[in-house]
């Protein structure tokens, strides 16, 4: 796989660490009453997709920036690749 | 009649003779041959036994789809088993035998197998042994390895290397035959960057094998003249002895080059490619019929690539059989050679007349042929049942022609059924590939048809690269017709016919499956073997499809077809490996003081990728424990120094990074002030513990964390993540400095001592002014910068000294020559482990990814009073139960009793059964200190039971011991010692 980095272009995919659903960047807060469930979905209950997934890279082997990767698990094709610090920041800061 | 054994070939070069041992006799053949070529040249038809029937087999096609003729080619130091006589280049001195055969290949005792084949036919393995369960590895699968099978490995190491390597194009061309080479020309004009890989020792693929004229040449001039022209162009890069093996997803193919005379032997190439052709070509299928596997049964278009490229000129008395016109080509190039063709078999009514000198049979078609181990002939029947016997050596079969799109499937691709050539075509490619096939992979068999394929879709790559094509002229060729009518399997007659040659797959193993109801084409293959081994049943896959599709009165397409999956072609795990093998299979890391430990008597140890000093022997230490011991009592005595630099050093900087290092780290480090060190913990967002370290707190916007070392590069990409995914608003910046910064523990009681001869006289290292938990940044030696922090992992007075790692071979032999008074020594990571567990530090042991911040009594330090990574789900119920594991000591009542690690505890009245299981040791040690075996473990319920006695069984070393639980902090429970 190739994965087009947005500042370093393409790579090769195996420069890089595979972490998982992107639903990781929505935490969930720590003080609230349902903190408990709301981490337990956070961490344990993903969505299998087959289709258009966003998903987690991190560039072990280059300049260590985690990307958010739109990626169809079923074709492989890579649609969008964006670092996480702006994809978080896009997301609104309603979450933390 | 007498003919030459050769005709001339401009592949042959007849000057150059090569010898070579087949079975141990010694035969010649020229350069250009491969050892299939230059066997049927010595009239040599048995090559092989079959995989399961032990049948005698011979060459059947001439290239890396072969089914048959597989041999072994001994080396002087290994074999190399299930080698293809038909791509194997002959070299001078080449040693081949047949595999798969006992005592001889004409005399194999275990062709017994074929007189039972009634009984072991397809599904036979899963039905026949299935009782008593045992016996199946006991006795059944050591007796079907012994008789089935392929070649074996001799299992001596190969003494040539493999390699890696990258390549990068825009357009990879992998083939080159006539579209392969058109496509070259025309791409590699436009002056993009082109790779056109061929599996052959030679480029022009199929060319080679014709006689007709390209712009009134030979087929081989032409070749040689575009190839001449190709390689002017520097663009373009032509590799033969090439196999693309498989393609991956965004134009990335894995390829093997085999080398000649080189030290390397193949190289695995990553081809990275903007866009790809598939000029592969196409492959001949069989046609199924009684006995068609016997030796001297070819597929038509080998018979005339060995008639024309390698000049092999011995056939005789040769039949053909057909269903298609290109089988007229062979008739025609042999009848031009002066060979006997008796004639040709088609099974269709009205042929097209290519040559009133040829004799046809047409409506006809093969039922039997006979022989025992060579072909002496066959019966055929025409249209109205006649029965005519035909003598015969040869036979060429074509039952038509399969596009070669074994690539095109690989990431997923399904092919397509086309109802002109009968045949499969590379499905519609996927998004993330872009590989197109063109010529006769793409169905056009005309040559005409490929050139012209090949032209258009070169020019439409061009175009959506945004290049403009240069002038450039096509060849001119007379044109040719490929007319074909569908016919699969000849239905007459109940013996065997062979669909798949490799894995003995008759036209009765397919019925006999669709039968038992494995039906759907992928049972069909796993029932009954069809289309696996090492050809992946190229020359039988679609005849398979086609007759189950008569059994189930369905169409082709309905029927459906399995995919082809990477590689091509088998190749070697090595090929993969390349070079990393043993020391090079992943780098070494060394300390900054290696050299140094190496010089004065360390052995090392591997930790991660680090090599660690485990101990210094001195002169009259013959056993390790005397320097282990020895190590920690002058450290609990007088003072000792470690090299710690391998312990993961994270700098954190800017506005926010107090906050942040608080939310990574689950106790509080919100009020950690400038100068001071704080030991952490830090917990996975599921509450289980990460790693734990200590963090520096240098100025009011810099920290210097430390990690285990094992956990360096983890925890730092957790800090990265934790920054950039989860608070990427937050001011703060992390580096690596690990490898930067050299750390020297320097421990014991006398260990101030030692510093203050160092420190540089403006830095005050008093108890009072630098005390417990300290840290500073100082200059040490007249200037050199260094990081001082008090902390101990032995629990005496100690430091931890960082300075720029090129510093720290200086400073060991400095510290050697300073500390001579208190007698200094340096430790190893044996010492080191020993003092932790005399203190009852966890360590990579018992963070073990279940253990909880409670399971370590740690459970309070978890505050709840602020949002940390793992702070939430730690307070889970689960994690919080009263009788949980908790660390606890063990002593075991005899000091000199082990207390093995992985042993379990147990009440001393309770039978050792996982049910009264109370937990498990994991770190334990000889303690000289205590003067006895100590341990750390996790006991349930562990805090209220120190005092007790419990038994600590090793069911896998049969030992049982009786100890003491106790506090895991076994020396100096107060801390006292560190304060001094």
């Amino acid at each position: 796989m190739i994965i087009d980095h947005p500042l370093l272009g393409p790579r090769d995919a195996s420069e890089f660490i595979y972490l998982g659903d992107a639903s990781l960047l929505k935490r969930p807060k720590w003080d609230e009453e349902k903190s408990e469930d709301n981490f337990y979905k956070y961490l344990y209950l993903r969505e299998n997709v087959a289709g258009m997934h966003k998903e987690l890279w991190f560039h072990q082997q280059g300049d260590r920036s985690w990307l958010v990767i739109s990626r169809n698990t079923v074709t492989h094709e890579i649609f969008k690749v964006e670092l996480a610090t702006e994809f978080k920041k896009n997301m609104g800061k309603s979450n933390d | 009649m007498t003919r030459p054994t050769r005709t001339k070939s401009s592949l042959i070069n007849t000057n150059k003779k090569l010898s070579f041992v087949f079975n141990g006799k010694k035969y010649e053949g020229f350069q250009g041959d491969t050892l299939a070529s230059a066997l049927l040249a010595n009239d040599v038809k048995l090559i092989a036994r079959s995989f399961k029937y032990h049948r005698p087999r011979g060459i059947f096609t001439s290239g890396s789809h072969e089914p048959n003729a597989l041999v072994e080619i001994v080396h002087d130091d290994y074999n190399e088993p299930n080698s293809k006589a038909t791509t194997v280049e002959l070299y001078e001195g080449l040693v081949a035998k047949s595999q798969n055969c006992w005592p001889s290949l004409k005399f194999d005792l275990m062709s017994i197998n074929d007189k039972f084949s009634k009984f072991i036919g397809a599904g036979f393995y899963y039905k026949t042994f299935m009782w008593p369960s045992f016996f199946w590895e006991k006795v059944y699968e050591p007796v079907i390895r012994k008789a089935a099978g392929l070649g074996k490995l001799s299992k001596n190491k190969n003494n040539k290397n493999s390699e890696k390597g990258f390549l990068y194009c825009d357009l990879l061309i992998i083939g080159s035959g006539p579209s392969g080479l058109i496509s070259a020309y025309i791409a590699g004009l436009s002056g993009i960057k082109v790779i056109i890989v061929e599996e052959d020792y030679v480029f022009g693929g199929s060319l080679n094998n014709e006689i007709f004229k390209i712009s009134n040449m030979s087929p081989q001039a032409w070749i040689q003249s575009i190839l001449k022209e190709i390689r002017k162009l520097s663009n373009v890069r032509c590799i033969e002895n090439t196999s693309v093996i498989g393609m991956f997803d965004h134009g990335v193919f894995g390829a093997i080059q085999k080398l000649k005379e080189s030290k390397i032997e193949q190289i695995f190439w990553k081809i990275v490619s903007k866009k790809a052709l598939l000029c592969s070509g196409s492959l001949e299928r069989l046609i199924p019929f009684q006995n068609n596997d016997l030796p001297g049964i070819m597929l038509s278009g080998s018979i005339r690539s060995y008639l024309n490229r390698w000049g092999v000129n011995n056939f005789d008395k040769v039949l053909l059989f057909t269903n298609n016109d290109d089988t007229y080509v062979t008739a025609l190039d042999l009848i031009s050679n002066g060979i006997n063709l008796i004639g040709v078999v088609d099974t269709r009514d009205n042929p097209r007349i290519f040559d009133p000198k040829i004799k046809v049979f047409k409506s006809s078609q093969i039922v039997s042929a006979k022989g025992k181990l060579y072909l002496k002939g066959v019966d055929i029947v025409n249209k109205v049942g006649e029965l005519t016997h035909l003598k015969c050596d040869y036979l060429g079969i074509s039952g038509g022609w399969n596009p070669n799109i074994h690539l095109s499937c690989h990431t997923g691709v399904r092919p397509e059924w086309n109802e002109k050539i009968y045949a499969f075509v590379a499905g519609k490619t996927n998004v993330s590939t872009h590989l197109k096939a063109v010529g006769s992979a793409n169905g056009r068999f005309s040559l005409n048809d490929c050139i012209l394929d090949a032209e258009k879709q070169v020019l439409e790559i061009l175009s959506d690269l945004e290049m403009k094509p240069k002038k450039y002229s096509l060849p001119k060729i007379k044109e040719q017709s490929f007319e074909i009518d569908p016919f699969w399997f000849v239905k007459i007659g109940s013996q065997r016919k062979w669909v798949d040659l490799q894995n003995d797959v008759t036209v009765k193993d397919i019925e006999m499956a669709y039968a038992e109801n494995f039906r759907s084409v992928e049972h069909l293959k796993r029932y009954t073997t069809l289309g696996m081994g090492t050809d992946q049943g190229k020359t039988s896959n679609v005849t398979g499809l086609a007759i189950l599709a008569s059994l189930s009165n369905k169409s082709i397409p309905d029927v459906g077809t399995t995919v082809f999956r990477p590689p091509y072609i088998p190749l070697s795990i090595e090929a993969l490996v390349g070079s990393s093998i043993g020391k090079n299979f992943k780098p070494t890391r060394l300390t900054p003081t290696h050299n140094w430990a190496r010089d004065n008597g360390a052995s090392f140890t591997e930790t991660g990728l680090w090599l660690r000093a485990e101990w210094y022997s001195q002169k009259n230490e013959y056993h390790w424990r005397m320097s282990v011991d020895r190590e920690v009592n002058s450290v609990r005595n007088s003072v000792g120094f470690c090299d710690v630099s391998t312990l993961g050093k994270i700098d954190i900087q800017g506005k926010d990074a107090l906050e942040f290092v608080n939310k990574v780290y689950c106790n509080g480090f919100a009020k950690l002030p400038v100068g001071k060190v704080r030991y952490g913990l830090m917990l996975r967002e599921d509450g289980i513990v990460m790693d734990d370290g200590t963090t520096a707190r240098m100025c009011e916007n810099h920290f210097i964390m430390t990690t285990t070392t094992v956990n360096a590069e983890s925890v730092y990409r957790h800090l990265e993540f934790c920054h950039q995914c989860l608070w990427p608003e937050m001011d703060v910046h992390l580096i690596s400095t690990t490898d930067a910064w050299a750390q020297i523990a320097i421990a014991g009681p006398k260990s101030r001592k030692i510093i203050s001869k160092i420190v540089d006289k403006q830095f005050d290292v008093s108890n009072k002014n630098f005390p417990f938990m300290a840290c500073k940044e100082i200059t040490i030696c007249g200037g050199v910068l260094a990081r001082l922090f008090r902390i101990s992992f032995s629990g005496e007075l100690a430091y931890e000294l960082s300075i720029p790692t090129q510093y720290a071979s200086s400073l060991v032999s400095y510290l050697m020559e300073i500390g001579k008074d208190e007698n200094i020594i340096p430790y190893g990571t044996e010492a080191l482990g020993v003092m932790r567990i005399e203190k009852g530090h966890a360590a990579g042991a018992e963070l073990n990814g279940t253990i909880s911040a409670q399971n370590l009594n740690m459970g309070k330090m978890v505050s709840n009073k602020k949002d940390s990574i793992g702070m939430v789900l730690s307070k889970r119920e689960g994690l919080n139960t009263l009788d949980g594991l908790r660390l606890v000591g063990l002593k075991p009542i005899k000091a000199n009793h082990q207390l093995v690690s992985g042993s379990h505890l147990f009440n001393s009245s309770d039978t050792i059964t996982p049910i009264n299981d109370l937990g498990y040791i994991t770190s334990s040690c000889y303690s000289p200190t205590l003067k006895s075996s100590i341990a750390l473990g996790f006991l349930k319920n562990g805090n209220c039971r120190h005092g007790d006695y419990l038994k600590v069984s090793n069911p896998i070393l049969k030992t049982e011991v009786i100890a003491e639980v106790c506090n895991p902090i076994f020396v100096d429970p107060n801390g006292d010692r560190l304060r001094e």
